[in-house]
């Protein structure tokens, strides 16, 4: 057993014991314990394998970073891929197993790979594939042997919740920096948010503690006053994982994503402590010193018990310090520097006190694997022999890399501080803060008090657009980071990056292959692009590929940093769908007379009622024969449905639309073009004058919150005082058209609907059925017909009530297709598919429609440019052969002389003229012949007959009841 | 997500407002060539800098202007029209 004696403040609660199973092994932690921890308690060193050469892997960062230990977590019915080892805690009962091996962790079949490292050469994916003979067969290896866990794709729905929190200053890392920070924006009354993902405040406060109480101690003093402080709220065992603008950051808290909008921001994440690049420094047992001292601390698990600390800073000293006091048996201190700085020398007095040697100028040769596969020994050379110390563990700490993701994303820039071989912000975006190690800040007294710093200034520039000059390093006795912590040894093996193992020679053959640059060199060795993202292998690769090139650090900038800062679940990601559907008030009546639905921008609508054993052409053809022959009625209530009011109203629409709307007689309506500034057809309507001063009029369905909006612009553009206001969900709407419906709607009211008293394109208000409605008289589909627009709560009992009283002249519902029909019978455009983008008004041969003698509309100037220059296309009807039934779709092409020519736009088989009939947008030049052809598919043409349009009914009689009465 | 200010409701998320384009006082028609004419209608100022722009706060209706500085990608100020361009 690897677990040590209690400890005050370990985060392991030994009354209580979590059981699981490793690779099928039974495991017992305590409750506090991660998967990792559990395991090495029990004195296993290797958790997982690598990702290409499968090499036994064990702790190296134990901070998040450790992705050679992902493991498939197995637990009631889930399957959880790459959870990983080093921060997830186990789940009692659950079956663990790590990801990426063949045949289980120990005997991985796949471990192979490793001796053949040489033909596996930095861009082998490239190289591979180059080749597209051999793509296939690559492909079908590489998906077989990559890959790390497996997803369930059995998985039930899990909800998870976002929420969201506001604060003045969001202080990220609860390190001595961090609550420093956060001490000081809350003593000047700031709302302090304070995020960390650990699950206890004081960051490395609480494990780089050098074998004393002092820095603990000062520690436990900041987190004692950020609890007592009433404006800190702090989320813990909660990563912020992105910055987006305007301070909105995205923090992924246990069991939902907390989207925080802070006015500011201060960075206090630290700085991730970097590996020494040397030949086996993968081998379990070799870790980060500060992984070790979190596994002494927070888990009173030693990791090793005879250890070797490789180092370059006081840090490692202290660590050595730390496993002394812990009980472990230090062989050396192994010092790179010739001459150890001032802090390490006062620790060197301490370590020599208690008898541990301390070699300088050291330079490692090579890690040794014992027979279990981890450390064994450690072969170095100093002062030009060579030696050897027997030991089961290897800490390494020469130095950090600063956590500046988050600068990054932000927009900071950063250079490089050659007094402490680091990069530190140089520009800092406004209402951003850093303060402590990720600023250069590494003494605590000097991070506390640059913590305090920016705490304040976080507060002091609140709301200010520009940024603060970023504040000067803090001065260190000692530099903290070696600039060139890499040992090249012959037979390579010397890992740059663990997620990807990639060695010193993949960085200079790329380099050497001509990808010498940060960027380049990422993407083609693959460098940083593992799931830790370079957090312990970009500073060290750039240091290689400086040297290669013979830069100084400076020269080159880190890769750019974008989120997640850790991998995130994806159902954090995944969002609940905000895309409602609206329904009109009938919705539920047309369900229950079998309505098929269809979209219509953000409603939807009956395409048809369906009819049992009746086919669709045959229900859509007796809605068709139902209104041209009895009454028929449908809901257009998705109809956008606009109120204008005031003493301009008539000239505001005149300046919209193309007709003139200030002369309308009241009680009238009218239809109305609008176009764009170019001329092009955007929209049209029916503009109704209900008073003097306020007309009531509609937009197509798909436009209508749009055009609300533009014309609230063109009103304060135009200076025009125009009340409007949005009725489309406030009324109800549906059209009673076929020559019954006025036998049907004189049952339901008393108002005077003869000829005289209510004639063609008439607006009157009135009674129906009880209900107060507006009804027009329009032309719609070519029939006698009303449009009936009430408050929308009563839509459903009128449209019953009129079907009611239809019944004995045989009332129809009729869906969108029956209309679609209805109005292409009478050639009537629907605006955006018999125009598109570029349509103009001149182009769909409505003159009538467009008074060119107004003062202003919206496109007439263009239109005046547009009426000298010739048509670019033009819009005819067509008809087929009687008895032809094969037709063109909407879009096949208009072929003449070998050029295309138009195409067709609408089409369908018109069952009042038992024949295709259709519209087509064609160049005018051949707009004038007596026949098109149409190429329905390669090889396939067929004759259109161009016809005059509307088809039927042209002269508009019927209407206007001319005939019928 | 951004914040921009409507100067009537103060403060709100970007995803509440719309975009309508750069803010261009129309000539007037009946003065101006062909080539004017069509200069206005299609031709955009692109260069990045400080950009006058119709914006509206679609929960409420609002339209203003607003300043933005596109090489910072900052919103300098917003002002209703009424208030400030039409008067000048």
């Amino acid at each position: 057993m690897m677990r040590l004696p209690t400890l005050a403040g370990e985060w392991i609660d030994r009354t209580r014991t979590v059981t699981f199973t490793f690779e099928s092994e039974p495991v017992t932690g305590y409750e506090g314990d991660t998967i990792s921890t559990a395991l090495a308690a029990g004195g296993a060193r290797v958790f997982g394998r690598s990702f290409k050469y499968h090499r036994p892997r064990g702790f190296l960062s134990f901070a998040n970073h450790d992705v050679n230990v992902m493991t498939q977590v197995e637990s009631v019915g889930r399957s959880i891929p790459n959870v990983r080892g080093d921060v997830e805690a186990p789940i009692a009962h659950s079956k663990v197993t790590a990801v990426n091996t063949r045949g289980g962790l120990k005997n991985d079949r796949y471990a192979f790979l490793n001796r053949l490292s040489t033909f596996l050469p930095v861009g082998f994916y490239y190289k591979a594939f180059h080749s597209k003979r051999l793509f296939p067969t690559w492909e079908r290896l590489f998906r077989r042997i990559t890959g790390l866990g497996t997803v369930d794709l059995e998985a039930s729905h899990r909800s998870t919740p976002k929420r969201y929190d506001f604060c003045d200053v969001l202080v990220i890392g609860a390190g001595p920096a961090g609550l420093s920070a956060a001490l000081a924006a809350a003593s000047t009354g700031a709302d302090v948010l304070l995020v960390d993902e650990n699950r206890a405040l004081g960051g490395s406060g609480l494990y780089a503690r050098a074998g004393t109480e002092s820095v603990l101690a000062k520690t436990e003093t900041l987190v004692r006053a950020v609890l007592a402080e009433p404006r800190i709220r702090v989320l813990l065992s909660s990563f912020a994982s992105g910055y987006y603008a305007d301070h909105w950051v995205s923090v992924i808290a246990p069991e939902a994503m907390v989207k925080v909008r802070a006015r500011s921001v201060v960075i206090a994440q630290g700085a991730y402590e970097q590996p020494c690049v040397f030949r086996g420094n993968d081998l379990p047992g070799v870790m980060l010193a500060s992984a070790a001292q979190r596994l002494l601390y927070r888990f009173s698990v030693a990791p090793a018990r005879r250890i070797a600390v490789l180092t370059a800073n006081a840090e490692g000293y202290a660590a050595a310090l730390d496993a002394k006091s812990r009980g472990l048996e230090v062989a050396a201190v192994l010092d790179l520097r010739a001459t150890p700085g001032p802090d390490s020398a006062d620790l060197m007095a301490q370590l020599s006190q208690q008898g541990i040697r301390v070699i300088t100028d050291v330079k490692p040769i090579e890690a040794v694997a014992g027979r279990d596969g981890s450390v064994a020994r450690l072969r170095y050379r100093v002062g030009g022999s060579e030696e050897a110390i027997a030991v089961d563990g290897v800490w390494m700490s020469v130095g950090f890399a600063p956590a500046s993701a988050f600068l990054h994303q932000a927009g900071a820039t950063m250079r490089y501080e050659s007094s402490i071989e680091q990069f530190v912000p140089e520009r800092l975006p406004a209402g951003l803060y850093a303060c402590g190690k990720v600023a250069g800040a590494y003494d605590l007294a000097a991070r506390i008090a640059d913590g305090e710093r920016a705490g304040r200034q976080a507060v002091s520039a609140l709301g200010s657009v520009d940024a603060l000059p970023v504040a000067p390093v803090m001065p260190v006795r000692e530099c903290p980071n070696h600039p060139y912590p890499v040992f090249a040894h012959l037979a390579g093996k010397e890992f740059v990056d663990f997620d990807e193992d990639l060695q010193i020679k993949d960085i200079e053959n790329a380099c050497q292959e001509g990808f010498d640059s940060t960027e380049l060199l990422k993407r083609y060795s693959t460098m940083g692009m593992g799931p830790s993202q370079g957090k312990h292998s970009n500073l060290n690769a750039l240091r290689i590929l400086a040297a290669w090139r013979g830069d100084a650090m400076g020269a080159h900038a880190l890769t750019t940093s974008r989120p997640m800062f850790h991998p995130v679940p994806m159902a954090h990601l995944a969002g609940r769908g905000f895309m409602p559907e609206r329904k009109t008030p009938m919705d539920a009546d047309h369900a229950r007379l079998g309505a098929v639905w269809m979209p219509a921008a953000n409603w939807r609508r009956p395409e048809y009622y369906a009819v049992p054993d009746v086919s669709r052409e045959a229900a859509i053809t007796a809605e068709v024969h139902a209104v041209r022959n009895g009454v028929g009625l449908i809901d257009v209530g998705t109809l956008g449905k606009i109120e204008a009011h005031g003493a301009r109203a008539g000239e505001f629409l005149d300046r919209i639309y193309t007709a003139r709307y200030s002369n309308l007689k009241v009680g009238m309506t009218r239809y109305g073009l609008m176009l764009d500034e170019s001329g092009v057809i955007i929209d049209d309507g029916v503009i109704a004058r209900l008073t003097p001063e306020c007309f009531y009029f509609t937009t197509t369905t798909g436009n209508s919150a749009t055009l609300f909006r533009e014309f609230g612009r063109l009103a304060t553009w135009w200076g025009i005082p125009v009340g409007l206001v949005n009725l489309t969900g406030h009324y109800a709407a549906f059209n009673l058209a076929g020559p019954q419906s006025r036998a049907v709607l004189s049952q339901l009211t008393d108002m005077d609907l003869s000829d005289a008293a209510f004639p063609y394109l008439a607006v009157r208000e009135g009674l129906v059925a009880g209900v107060p409605c507006r009804l027009m008289r329009v032309g719609f589909v070519g029939e006698l017909g009303y449009e009936i627009h009430l408050p929308f709560e009563f839509g459903s009992e009128l449209w019953r009530a009129v079907l009611q009283a239809g019944q004995g002249h045989g009332i129809r519902p009729f869906g969108v297709e029956a209309q679609r029909m209805l109005r292409l019978e009478k050639g009537h455009v629907i605006i955006g598919q018999d125009t598109d983008g570029v349509t103009n008004a001149l182009e769909i041969d409505a003159p009538w429609a467009i008074k060119m003698d107004k003062a202003f509309f919206i496109g007439q100037r263009s239109l005046a440019v547009l009426a000298k220059q010739p048509l670019r296309q033009t819009l005819v009807g067509f008809q087929m052969p009687l008895g032809v039934t094969e037709r063109p779709k909407e879009c096949h092409l208009i072929i003449e002389q070998g050029r295309i020519a138009g195409r067709v736009t609408s089409v369908g088989f018109s069952p009042t003229l038992g024949r295709v009939i259709g519209l087509a947008l064609v160049d005018p030049t051949v707009a004038h012949q007596s026949h098109l052809r149409v190429r329905r598919e390669a090889g396939v043409e067929a004759s259109l007959e161009v016809t005059s349009h509307p088809f039927y009914d042209p002269a508009g009689a019927r209407q206007k009841m001319e005939l019928a009465s | 997500m951004k914040i921009m200010t409507c100067p009537i409701n103060g403060p709100r998320l970007i995803s509440e407002f719309a975009y309508a384009g750069e803010l261009k006082e129309m000539p007037d028609p009946t003065q101006v060539s062909d080539e004017q004419w069509a200069d206005y209608v299609f031709n955009k100022n692109g260069p990045a800098g400080i950009k006058r722009e119709w914006w509206c706060h679609t929960a409420s209706g609002v339209w203003f202007i607003a300043e933005r500085d596109t090489t910072r990608d900052v919103i300098m100020r917003t002002y209703l029209y009424q208030a400030e361009v039409a008067l000048t």
